[in-house]
């Protein structure tokens, strides 16, 4: 050491170190003002962009889904609800290995490949740090087992949803309907702002139609939330309004009852509440579970559903348009007596057949042999079809159209539930319009029986029913009664009202029906034998297809699908009249021994309902 | 004094002025005050950026005492004393750092840790030291500039300990090594000529040294070259961090008030990052000032290295300063974007023992060389 002492120059020694350590000192200096110029570029030149990015950071906002309206029918039993589903969920961020944790919890809870497949696809369009569900509609069982095996999965939970829910899916599901997914059409119709966070919308039926009111409103959260997502602080609280929940008139007992009184057989039955249009049964057969279009039915159940022969999805009540055969003759008749055409004396002989003058073509009668000297009223006792061929005839298609259309025939009701057919009420200027063809007067005999080219739905035909009921008015039908218990104001405007020459044709035309029931010939006396209340009906049979000139009609080889439409229209009791019905039993065969079974069943309950002393 | 008499060489009596505590202490005044301020605005900061977390103040602030008292204990033993450890101690820090090669625990992906059961560790903290006193003893004794064999030999001792450290891997310290080293080098006055050479090479070595790097290391230039590229991987870092630091304007949010560190959307908020809290809060305004705490201290520290009379004790206060700025240089431009992230904490502010220990002993170091000076005018 000392040694090498000696060679040093020690001044020029501390020279150089006074001039390196000044330029260290230079260095330094610079190099704490090119960080000063950089703090300086980030706190003062991009402050706001990164303020902004800061406050994004910070303030997280989440929607509060609105809970859907329920729907309950005139007693209050719940025909729609929400039930909590538990699914199970996987937050991606808090899982190590989420093959081998989803492998791990199979062997605890079934899960298929198809969940998994659906979890993989779901996961990437979702943030690392939500959860996305796996398995859905656990069981109370898998709740439990989970509940239990929990400490096992870290960044595995369940979570609770509220699902929609139809405690009688089968009944209801072409008024009721139900909701989806929703889809990239509806998607671009939607309220993007109200529809954040709902995962559903309503489908067909009422939950389409009052999808506004049962929705809600959605509600915000403004949150202040960690980069993992939890919350720490609520800023601002917006709360969801909840969807409107709506009482209907249907009563759910009632729809039961005409539903299984229609037994196997397809067909639809509509009752009103002749005093206010309320709508009490709509029932259209047969139904399918709504509830698995809830979650997104799977492809093999939906191809049944569309490629059943029984078209469960087909809405009948309501887009189901029939001819109405006989049924339609009441109107006709009161067409011919409030035209001066027919009147109470006159008759008209019936061989069984009719022919326009100069013409070969012989027009059937349902009865080969004839009924004979026929006046109005044991025409529609009987059912007599010559009767009303001779009438039609006279009547002529436009004056007949003018005429019926004041019933409803033709257009729609004005419903409240989306989908309504018009049905086809034909006329010169229709069939000019539609088929570029003139109008042939054979034609006006056949729609003067209610075949050709009419058309009603099971739906109109009830509320036609209606307006004979009250003698020339009836309210427009209607659904729905309540919206949150706040009962529906119907409007003056929403009242048809049909003015006759003389009202007493109206009287002339109930009589007629009551004979339906009562008289020893009447079309519908048995079903209806021994009823406490008096049923003014008209039977109906629509054909499926036409019967050549010379062929019959054999019903017992006729292949089911073929056989005629059995209809019965009705209202009861005639005094007072309380509920207006229409059935349509496809393929049944006769309205009087098929259909007016099913009226009578749904008479028996309402009028003992509404009336405790018989 | 008698201890010092017997170690000190050739002559010796220190000066000292009568009734000078500090001075009788060896602490240097102005530095402990400024060290003192940057620990309080550490626990300050750790308030906030640890989520109110008291366990983690206290923790802190236990091993400041330690820190403090390490520099008080090492502040007594005298540059010659240093000196004549230096040889020893580096030998003993490469060793130790072998050992980690072949013994030490794997911490984030790197061994840097030696375990002996009651406590661990690293003995890259060691050579932090142990380095520039070994190469400032090494040349003080030669004739400066160094020569060229000279250069040889010292530049061995910047590669071996560097080397290691950057295999462990642990890139941040491998720089501040590197770093002390060349410093030494720099102040013992190698030419200007060379220094062009070097910096050409070390050009031309780039692609080189790029092949020689670990993936995350690569990943992390890659990352700091273009950070939106990959926001939420490896970018999601220094995009935080860049939204802390802007986001707080020039007067800051205020203490407390950092929704980065609060909110977790920062990494790292104790530690490495901590700057950012800091900027957050206290602004363009707070970051001159806290950046003026460490220019101070830099340049205090640079002043004794000046005053000092023997080349040993100048070259080693020299390089511990200039070392002690670039901690804060990379650290600051590691956060705001304008180095990559290497993994340098705060100097003194960041949470965490081992560097907070070594750098307040560096200081200490400082401190003995301060209050042990001759008296020249005897």
């Amino acid at each position: 050491m000392q040694a090498n002492f000696d060679l040093k120059n020690l001044p020029q020694e501390n020279r150089l170190f006074l001039s390196r350590a000044v330029t260290l000192i230079l260095f330094v200096v610079l190099l704490s003002l090119a960080l000063i110029t950089r703090l300086s570029y980030l706190q003062i030149e991009t402050h706001d962009k990164y303020a902004d990015l800061a406050q994004e950071n910070r303030v997280n906002l989440s929607v509060v889904t609105p809970v859907r309206g329920l729907i309950f029918d005139s007693n209050g039993q719940v025909l729609a609800e929400n039930i909590p589903s538990y699914s199970l969920e996987l937050t991606p961020e808090q899982i190590n290995d989420l093959p081998l944790t989803i492998e791990r919890l199979r062997q605890i809870i079934p899960i298929t490949d198809r969940d998994v497949k659906r979890f993989q696809r779901k996961r990437k369009q979702n943030k690392r740090f939500n959860s996305t569900p796996l398995r859905t509609r656990l069981s109370e069982e898998e709740v439990a087992i989970f509940a239990v095996n929990r400490l096992r999965f870290p960044g595995v939970d369940i979570e609770a949803r509220l699902l929609r829910h139809y405690p009688y899916p089968k009944l209801t599901s072409h008024v009721v309907g139900y909701v989806g997914a929703i889809n990239e059409k509806e998607l671009k119709e939607i309220d993007p702002t109200n529809y954040r966070g709902s995962r559903f919308i309503g489908k067909t039926g009422l939950e389409k139609t009052y999808e506004a009111e049962l929705h809600g409103q959605v509600g915000y959260q403004q949150t202040e939330n960690t980069a993992q997502g939890r919350s720490i602080k609520v800023l601002n609280n917006t709360p969801p309004i909840s969807g409107t929940d709506l009482t209907l008139n249907i009563d759910i007992e009632l729809q039961r009852i005409a539903y299984q009184a229609l037994g196997d057989f397809t067909g639809a039955v509509v009752a009103i509440d002749t005093k206010n249009g309320a709508v009490k049964a709509l029932v259209s057969k047969p139904g399918f579970n709504t509830n698995l279009f809830v979650q997104g039915i799977d492809q093999k159940s939906y191809n049944d559903l569309q490629s059943s022969k029984k078209r469960p999805l087909f809405n009948r009540f309501l887009r189901g348009q029939y001819p109405p055969g006989s049924t339609l003759k009441p109107f006709i008749g009161l067409a011919g007596l409030d035209y001066g055409v027919a009147n109470a004396e006159q008759h008209t002989y019936c061989p069984g057949y009719y022919q326009l003058p100069k013409q070969s073509h012989k027009y059937r009668d349902w009865k080969k042999s004839g009924h004979g000297r026929m006046n109005l009223h044991d025409s529609i006792v009987q059912s007599c079809d010559v009767y009303f061929y001779d009438l039609a005839h006279q009547l002529e298609i436009d004056r007949m159209h003018h005429f019926l259309s004041q019933f409803g025939f033709g257009h729609t009701t004005g419903i409240d539930i989306t989908g309504e057919k018009s049905g086809l009420l034909p006329s010169k200027k229709w069939k000019r319009r539609v088929h570029n063809q003139t109008w042939y007067p054979g034609e006006t005999l056949i729609a003067g029986i209610g075949q050709g080219f009419n058309l009603t739905t099971p739906l109109q035909l009830a509320h036609a029913t209606s307006i004979i009921a009250n003698k020339g008015h009836a309210r427009k039908p209607v659904i729905v009664s309540h919206l949150n218990q706040r009962p529906i104001i119907q409007i003056p405007s929403d009242t048809t009202s049909v003015e006759l020459k003389k009202p007493h044709y109206w009287d002339e035309m109930i009589n007629a029906l009551l004979d339906v029931t009562k008289s020893a010939r009447g079309t519908a006396r048995r079903p209806m034998e021994g009823t406490p209340y008096n049923v003014a009906g008209k039977t109906g049979t629509a054909q499926v297809f036409s019967i050549k000139q010379d062929e019959e009609y054999d019903e017992e080889n006729t292949v089911h699908h073929l056989k005629d439409h059995a209809l019965f229209i009705a209202f009861a009791p005639v005094k007072e009249p309380q509920l207006s019905v229409a059935v349509i039993v496809e393929n049944g065969g006769h309205g009087g021994s098929v259909a007016a079974p099913i009226a009578r069943a749904i008479f028996d309950h309402f009028i003992k309902e509404s009336s405790p002393t018989p | 004094m008698n201890w010092h008499r017997q170690y000190t060489q050739p002559v010796t009596h220190y000066q000292q002025k009568k009734g000078d505590w500090f001075q009788r202490l060896h602490i240097d005044p102005v530095l402990l005050f400024l060290l003192i301020l940057l620990s309080s605005i550490s626990l300050m900061v750790l308030m906030s950026a640890g989520h109110e977390d008291s366990a983690l103040m206290y923790r802190q602030a236990t091993r400041l005492g330690i820190a403090f008292i390490a520099m008080f204990i090492v502040a007594q033993i005298p540059p010659h004393l240093l000196k004549m450890l230096s040889p020893a101690l580096f030998v003993l820090g490469v060793l130790l750092l072998l050992g980690v090669l072949f013994f030490g625990e794997i911490g984030k992906g790197a061994q840097r840790w030696l375990d002996f059961g009651f406590f661990r560790f690293q003995p890259s903290e060691l050579l932090k030291l142990a380095a520039p006193m070994m190469i400032a003893g090494y040349l003080a004794d030669k004739h400066l500039p160094p020569r060229p064999k000279h250069l040889v030999f010292a530049t061995v001792f910047i590669a071996i300990p560097t080397l290691l450290i950057a295999k462990q891997p642990d890139l941040g310290t491998a720089i501040l090594i590197a770093t002390s080293g060349i410093a030494v080098l720099f102040l013992a006055g190698i030419s200007w000529r060379l220094i062009g050479i070097v910096i050409a090479i070390g050009g031309a070595l780039t692609p080189i040294i790029w092949n020689l790097m670990k993936g995350y290391q690569r990943q992390r230039v890659l990352t700091f070259l273009n950070p939106e590229n990959d926001p939420l991987g490896t970018g999601y870092h220094i995009i935080q961090s860049k939204i802390a630091i802007g986001s707080g304007g020039i007067y800051g949010k205020g203490w407390m008030h950092s929704s980065q560190a609060r909110l977790e959307f920062l990494p790292e908020s104790s530690t490495d990052f901590i700057f950012s809290v800091f900027a957050e809060e206290f602004g363009l305004l707070g970051c001159i000032a806290l950046l003026s705490i460490y220019l101070l201290i830099f340049l205090r520290a640079i002043y004794i290295a000046i005053q000092a009379q023997d080349t040993y004790s100048r070259l080693l206060a020299g390089s511990l300063a200039l070392t002690f700025f670039v901690y804060l240089f990379v650290n600051v431009g590691m956060v705001t974007g304008i180095l990559p992230v290497v993994g340098v904490p705060l100097p003194l502010v960041s949470y965490g023992g081992t560097s907070m220990v070594t750098l307040l002993i560096s200081f200490g170091i400082i401190m003995s060389i301060q209050t042990h000076r001759k008296l020249l005018s005897s």
